[in-house]
């Protein structure tokens, strides 16, 4: 907590002790600190019982000022003696504070953090932490003696209520503290919380929550979320807020490289030397990446020219977790110079003196690239300091709007989503375990968590549905349901073993089958390939399977910071060995791009149309644009310009849309299909964040220009009702939001990797489940739950839909003799992006024609 | 054949190498591919003829072989009631596997209009399946046996007869140049014909991998791919395969939406 606190501080006008007792002033007054204007506030609010957001930028002190009002609290009324009656003065022996952090590292973090003043005053409270890896004998404990404070993560919560004896746990409850709350309420683990909040305030009906927070575009929503809903007659309530203003304005420059440009990738090749110069001159650096395979390159090409031997380490979501926490405690000891590192470390954890955040690649959002600045400098009053390194020309002014939001103190995440279905249905068969539950009451209890508070009943009944018999029109399965409802009206768990299987797939995070990656010096070969009897070796971490099936016996890739040779798969261990090679593959990982966001996409088509906005661009992008309006046009700000031009043996059209990648690759799809019906022979297409590049073997300028094809008409709002319908039935998308959707549901239960088939099938492969399902019962409440989620997930459809509404009537053609420089990024992306899945029939014909002509030219 | 033009399709190449062509061009030169002929009474398209033991099976996309000389169609793992199987197990898939599954065997027997049905075992979930089938699914399947002789092979998963429905009921079927039975064996007699494995093959072209399920056959033997609607596949180069070909000397028939694909095994790749 020392991190958060600055010695000079003024306390406002509250007088310390009418809120704080003497224990208190003298820690400050040892400590030589005075408590801030906004922990005082959240205290007095606290102490009126009063629910509050607070809103503030790292290093305001945020997590003492969470913890004061429990703090003080505990230290104010002494544990009520075994038997006697609970009154005011008095407090029982069941927790009193839980806290609930997005990382289980967060809450290791904070207790070291709050043992700290704990001590330091001598007062006589327990803090614990509770996560996944807390060891079960300590959890049983936990159960049986409760500590007073409670550090926990969203799935321990719902774990934690959905055992007969939360009520009892919890029945001192007094304050639910929600650390990072902006990272906590945008996903489906968001709305899982959401759903046990709703039961702890049942549980505790005067519970009060602490939500902290960094800045976001709305924060009433955030208000909204931490307190119940529907109830007194409103449907809407809202906690208080404390907003914090920032202290001074981060120091972000972007890295004037003087190397070339390049035009497309991701990677900053070209930047790496310099990079490794301002790590030089600084005392410790995060080099945030956007993705893992970024992290590893960066990580791999830095260490290729550290001739200084600075201790540079690396920091990702796949490596081993002895590893990261090496990783962590070296960062806290200060006896880093730099560290490579994803959104694992995004979070506020204590990272000792980082002086500086070197952002690589697109920031891809303001608030996202604000919160990354964050880490650096924990003193909100001396400016942090960040260079951002664009990889290529488009990143350029992504980064410089990024620049120019941060200045303005512009923010931009995302809006909250409604609660998902899947989400909800995990959560009924949760509280089934927990007790029997009636209908009525459990859906009072849903509406009243806020991104379920428009849900509807009859939604909600068919969600009980699912969870007792799968929900299906065809009701066969009424003898095998998981929950009944008995005579006195409540549902009630039919078997044991269905709150053992509830418990074994708590959760929303969705993690690809992985297989763990072993290191050894070298391994033994037989005839058969790897020996039996291999053994030894180290944990490097973690890889996708999907990733490792597709290696072969001696292929190379980068893992760990380090090169390695697959050697091959031994149960649920993939066996590597050190290796050298110029040319090791990356590996890709799942789901680690983030589209770009609609403001930073405004900002870039403001910076092409306004040669004002141009002028502080470094002079290779600006002379890019200006070549761009010579050979072709600038499009002004609300116009949308498609090029179309003849490169070898095909004819190329390229939108430039700014939409983000993913809303890019719906978009490919659907104008692809509506080429092919225009008779325009098109093959195929490419997406990157800011436009899209369909190419064929007609000349589209051509058919443009005479009319046979209209660009209006390409763009037409209509294709979203039933070209994508359509596409969408079949798009492996749909499949793996399925499967995802399938799991959070309880329909499967989680894969677990490793499991060798035998030759006999043990599960039911969720895309057979998705084909069957989608013939015979289209409106299943899974179906609807996946489509949802697709719409504004894996498809961004709202944006496409936004994009289309923009673009009526500003299409500005250009028909061009060749490729124009706007174009040349996406042209390289050709055969690099992928769409993966999309598996392609026209290749089995192409295999099986060329056995024919291979057989005939003999 | 559909045509040769890049697939729409943005695509990929991650790190796989292209095949090598030339290769595969000597590995072809005693290949032959059979074109397939017309009868009166069925239409071929999409179709491919593979010969085992001598006899000559239609192998087609809906994952069935026709056997002209016998006027017999053969079928493998329909595993029906897969669903409520597992469903007597907590896992409420949906329950209309069966459903789905009898579609589309209807459909193939429509096309083919057989003399004879020969179900090569695993036709059932599980012993209690035939039991559990619902009046609907039930009717369908009598109807679809009326009129025709019917062949129940057992299988590891019916390994008893189904209730009441007809048909004959053996573990294994010899007739004429060909042995009909549910597992394969490695020492098998020319002329073999099963299913159980679930084959599927994977191929690699350009750095992009398609994965169907598929008939895997040389001279001496076919393994049918399995029919039911929840059934999954198994690669052709898994152990489970092992010691049942000569080392890539076989084919793999690959399913395509309406066409089958015939793929010699060096083209293909285990992962």
């Amino acid at each position: 907590m020392g991190t958060g606190i600055t010695e000079k501080q003024t306390t406002g006008e509250m007088p310390l002790s009418a809120l704080l007792s003497t224990v208190f002033e003298d820690w400050f007054e040892r400590k030589k600190w005075q408590p801030r204007a906004h922990q005082l506030k959240l205290l007095a609010r606290s102490q009126q019982g009063d629910s509050t957001l607070l809103i503030a930028p790292t290093g305001a002190g945020k997590t003492l000022a969470g913890f004061l009002p429990a703090l003080y609290d505990l230290t104010t009324r002494a544990k009520r003696k075994p038997g006697a009656a609970k009154t005011n003065d008095t407090r029982g022996d069941g927790i009193h504070t839980l806290y609930i952090s997005p990382l289980k590292a967060l809450a290791v973090d904070i207790k070291r953090n709050l043992e700290t003043p704990i001590d330091e005053m001598g007062l006589a409270i327990t803090v614990e932490t509770r996560t996944g890896d807390t060891p079960t004998h300590r959890r049983q404990r936990q159960k049986q003696k409760p500590p007073d404070i409670l550090l926990t993560t969203p799935e321990q919560l719902a774990l934690l209520i959905a055992h007969k004896d939360a009520g009892h746990f919890f029945q001192d409850l007094r304050y639910v503290v929600f650390d990072e709350l902006h990272s906590l309420v945008t996903s489906k683990r968001g709305h899982l919380l959401a759903l046990g909040l709703a039961r702890l305030r049942k549980l505790r009906p005067g519970l009060q929550t602490i939500g902290l927070s960094a800045t976001v575009s709305n924060p009433s929503e955030l208000c909204r979320w931490l307190v119940g809903q529907n109830r007194d007659g409103l449907n809407s309530h809202e906690a208080g807020l404390i907003v914090v203003e920032g202290g001074a304005k981060p120091n972000i420059q972007i890295l004037d490289s003087q190397e070339r440009l390049p035009w497309s990738g991701h990677s900053a090749r070209h930047a790496v030397g310099e990079v490794y110069e301002t790590i030089k001159k600084h005392h410790t650096s995060i080099l945030f990446v956007n993705t893992r395979s970024q992290a590893e390159f960066l990580f791999q090409n830095l260490w290729r020219i550290n001739e200084d031997n600075l201790p540079i380490a690396l920091h990702h979501g796949s490596l081993d977790v002895g590893q990261r926490r090496k990783v962590e405690a070296a960062m806290a000891a200060n006896a880093l110079r730099a560290v490579v590192a994803t959104s694992t470390l995004d979070l506020g954890i204590d990272w000792g003196d980082v002086d500086l955040v070197v952002h690589i690649g697109a920031p891809k959002g303001a608030s996202r690239l604000a919160q990354r600045i964050g880490r650096s400098n924990h003193r909100m009053d001396e400016p942090s300091l960040a260079v951002l390194v664009p990889a290529n020309r488009f990143e350029v002014m992504e980064c410089q709007a990024a620049l120019d939001a941060n200045y303005l103190g512009h923010q931009d995440t995302p809006p909250l989503r409604e609660g998902a279905l899947d989400v909800l249905c995990q959560h009924i068969l949760g509280m089934a375990v927990a007790e029997p539950f009636n209908e009525d009451d459990l859906y009072a209890e849903i509406i009243s968590a806020t991104p379920y508070a428009s849900l509807d009943w009859d939604t909600f009944e068919r969600c009980v549905h699912f969870v007792a018999t799968g929900g299906y029109a065809l009701k066969t399965y009424e003898r095998h349901a998981k929950i009944k409802k008995t005579e006195d009206g409540n549902w009630r768990l039919t078997h044991p073993r269905f709150a053992q299987q509830y418990r074994m797939n708590t959760g929303t995070i969705y993690e690809a089958p992985s297989l763990n990656v072993r290191l050894l010096k070298y391994a033994k070969r037989d005839g058969k390939g790897l020996a039996a009897t291999t053994r030894g070796g180290r944990m490097l971490g973690k890889l996708e399977e999907y990733f490792l099936e597709q290696m072969v016996y001696g292929d190379t890739f980068m893992f760990g910071g380090q090169i390695v040779r697959f050697e091959g798969i031994r149960e649920n261990e993939a066996i590597v060995t050190p290796a050298v090679s110029k040319d090791p593959m990356v590996p890709m990982y799942a789901g680690s791009k983030f589209p770009l966001t609609t403001y930073l996409a405004d900002h870039i088509r403001d910076m092409i149309a306004d040669p004002k906005r141009r002028s502080n661009l470094p002079k290779q992008v600006a002379d890019w644009l200006n070549v761009q309006g010579k050979k072709s046009v600038l499009p002004k700000k609300d116009q949308v310009l498609v090029e179309t031009f003849p490169r070898g043996d095909k004819f190329y059209l390229v939108a430039y849309t700014f939409e983000g990648r993913i809303a890019h690759q719906t978009l490919g799809m659907l104008l692809t299909k509506r080429l092919e019906r225009a008779r325009a022979r098109p093959t195929g297409f490419v997406a990157t964040d800011y436009s899209i590049c369909v190419w064929g073997l007609d000349d589209m300028g051509a058919k443009i220009a005479d009319g046979s094809l209209s660009l209006d008409g390409l763009f037409e709002e209509d294709m979203l009702g039933d070209d994508l319908e359509t596409w969408m039935q079949d798009s492996f998308m749909l499949k793996r939001t399925f499967r995802h959707c399938a799991l959070i549901a309880g329909l499967i239960e989680k894969n677990h990797p490793g499991k060798e088939k035998s030759g006999r099938q043990v599960t039911v492969s969720t895309d057979l489940i998705y084909d069957v399902l989608r013939e015979h019962e289209p409106d299943h409440i899974l179906m609807q739950a996946t489509r949802e989620d697709a719409a504004s997930g894996l498809l961004d459809i709202h944006r496409v839909g936004d994009l289309l509404a923009r673009a009526k009537g500003q299409i500005v053609h250009k028909d061009l003799e060749q490729v124009s420089p706007l174009a040349v990024p996406i042209m390289l992306e050709i055969g690099r992006e992928s769409v993966p899945g999309e598996a392609n029939e026209s290749l089995l014909a192409e295999a099986a024609e060329n056995l024919i002509n291979d057989a005939m030219t003999v | 054949m559909s045509d040769s033009t890049d697939p729409v399709s943005s695509n990929t190449p991650t790190n796989t190498e292209p095949l090598d062509d030339d290769i595969l061009m000597a590995q072809l030169q005693e290949e032959f591919s059979f074109a397939p002929q017309q009868d009166d009474r069925h239409d071929y398209a999409g179709t491919c003829i593979h010969a085992v033991n001598g006899v000559e099976l239609v192998t087609d996309a809906s994952g069935v072989a026709y056997w002209p000389a016998e006027d017999t169609l053969l079928v493998a793992d329909l595993h029906l009631e897969k669903g409520s199987s597992f469903a007597r197990r907590g896992m409420l898939i949906p329950p209309y596997d069966t459903t789905a599954t009898l579609r589309r065997f209807s459909q193939c027997l429509d096309k083919w209009q057989p003399r004879r049905v020969i179900a090569l075992g695993d036709s059932f979930h599980d012993a209690q399946a035939s039991e559990r089938l619902s009046i609907e699914n039930l009717e369908t399947l009598k109807l679809l046996m009326r009129n025709r002789d019917w062949v129940w092979i057992t299988g590891n998963h019916d390994p008893t007869p189904p209730v009441g429905l007809g048909g004959d009921v053996v573990e294994c079927l010899r007739d004429g140049n060909l042995v009909l039975l549910h597992e394969p064996k490695e020492d098998s007699e020319n002329g073999e014909i099963s299913g159980h494995l679930h084959p599927k093959a994977l191929l690699l072209r350009r750095g992009r991998r398609v994965s169907r399920s598929c008939f895997a056959g040389d001279k001496r033997r076919m393994i049918m791919p399995s029919f039911g609607a929840y059934t999954g596949g198994l690669n052709v180069f898994d152990k489970a395969f092992e010691n049942l070909f000569e080392a890539k000397a076989f084919h793999a028939l690959m399913r395509g939406d309406n066409q089958i694909y015939r793929i010699p095994a060096s083209e293909l790749r285990k992962k």
